[in-house]
């Protein structure tokens, strides 16, 4: 059984994927995840989780492309020198 | 040698001489996460060896590394239980949790010690040993039903009673759920008996230093 093991550095901080670890149990799973990522002071807390229990989501389809809610969905660039054209003024570096 | 001193040779000598055996999984365990936990445990119990021939040196007027490797192995105080070289998996982790729970009782006592440095140095080795007790529980939850288990604990708990002082033993039983009828039955093997086994170890474990003369810095 493949378990996911998240470490807590300090207190109040995000939760960050340590590395996953191969217990036959749950209490075999928090002897390992202790001695692999806890018993050096390096963790405030872990959360050890089977890997089978994580609902993992790969693919986002966008059926409608609205790319506009992305960020690399609108050229903020392009827009500018358009602006400018319109204006007539030239980006701050040629001036 | 007074009597303290030696108590501390003799625990010294059990966790250098098991540290050892326990050793000898480091690469060969049965899977990847046991082999690291495995070998982190053995490196803790030479690691307090080290720190209780330290203590012990001081009084003999000698240094940690002459106790660990400088004495014959016939000078050694470890139990016979410990120098055993068990290849068997089932038959280690019986030794192991055997040790571990015979261990705590000696702890709790050490950290009662009228003696500052040592009831020290003893909180500090028992905060490690918590986890080797848990470690030693999960394996025991997880092989007490298993015949090949149940039989390895029956051939090592003769052994194990030299662990720990006679006055202790009972207090031993009851946390093992082990018997310690003895009447007609054959006895343990006492501190001061060593097995072979212990001669082909020490060899091995101090053949690095004795191929130099005595006294070498390294």
């Amino acid at each position: 059984m493949i378990y996911e093991v998240f470490r807590q550095e300090r207190k109040g901080q995000p939760f960050q994927h340590a590395g996953s670890l191969d217990a036959p149990d749950p209490a075999f799973a928090e002897t390992y995840a202790k001695e692999f990522y806890g018993r050096r002071g390096e963790s405030e807390a872990l959360w050890v989780v089977r890997r089978d229990a994580i609902l993992e989501i790969e693919e986002f389809v966008d059926e409608l492309n609205r790319n506009y809610h992305r960020v690399d969905g609108y050229s903020l660039k392009e827009k500018l020198r358009e602006a400018r054209e319109r204006a007539g003024t030239a980006a701050p570096g040629d001036r | 040698m007074n009597a303290q001193v030696q108590q501390l040779l003799e625990i010294a000598d059990d966790e250098l001489i098991l540290g050892w055996r326990d050793s000898e999984w480091t690469g060969i365990a049965p899977f990847l996460e046991e082999d690291v936990a495995f070998s982190s445990i053995a490196q803790n119990e030479i690691g307090h060896a080290r720190a209780l021939y330290e203590l012990a040196a001081r009084g003999l007027g000698t240094t940690a590394d002459e106790l660990a490797f400088d004495r014959s192995p016939d000078e050694y105080r470890c139990a016979p239980f410990v120098e055993l070289r068990l290849p068997e998996w089932e038959r280690t982790i019986a030794r192991h949790y055997l040790y571990e729970t015979a261990d705590a009782i000696r702890l709790e006592r050490l950290k009662q010690s009228d003696d500052p440095e040592i009831a020290g140095l003893v909180a500090k080795i028992d905060r490690e040993e918590a986890y080797h007790r848990i470690h030693a529980q999960m394996w025991f939850d997880r092989l007490q039903n298993e015949p090949r288990f149940t039989a390895a604990l029956e051939e090592l708990w003769l052994l194990a009673q030299a662990l720990v002082g006679d006055d202790f033993r009972l207090q031993f039983a009851e946390r093992t759920g082990l018997s310690t009828e003895s009447g007609s039955e054959p006895q343990t093997l006492e501190r001061g008996v060593h097995t072979d086994e212990l001669t082909e170890l020490w060899e091995e474990m101090t053949m690095v230093r004795r191929s130099q003369p005595a006294g070498t810095r390294w």
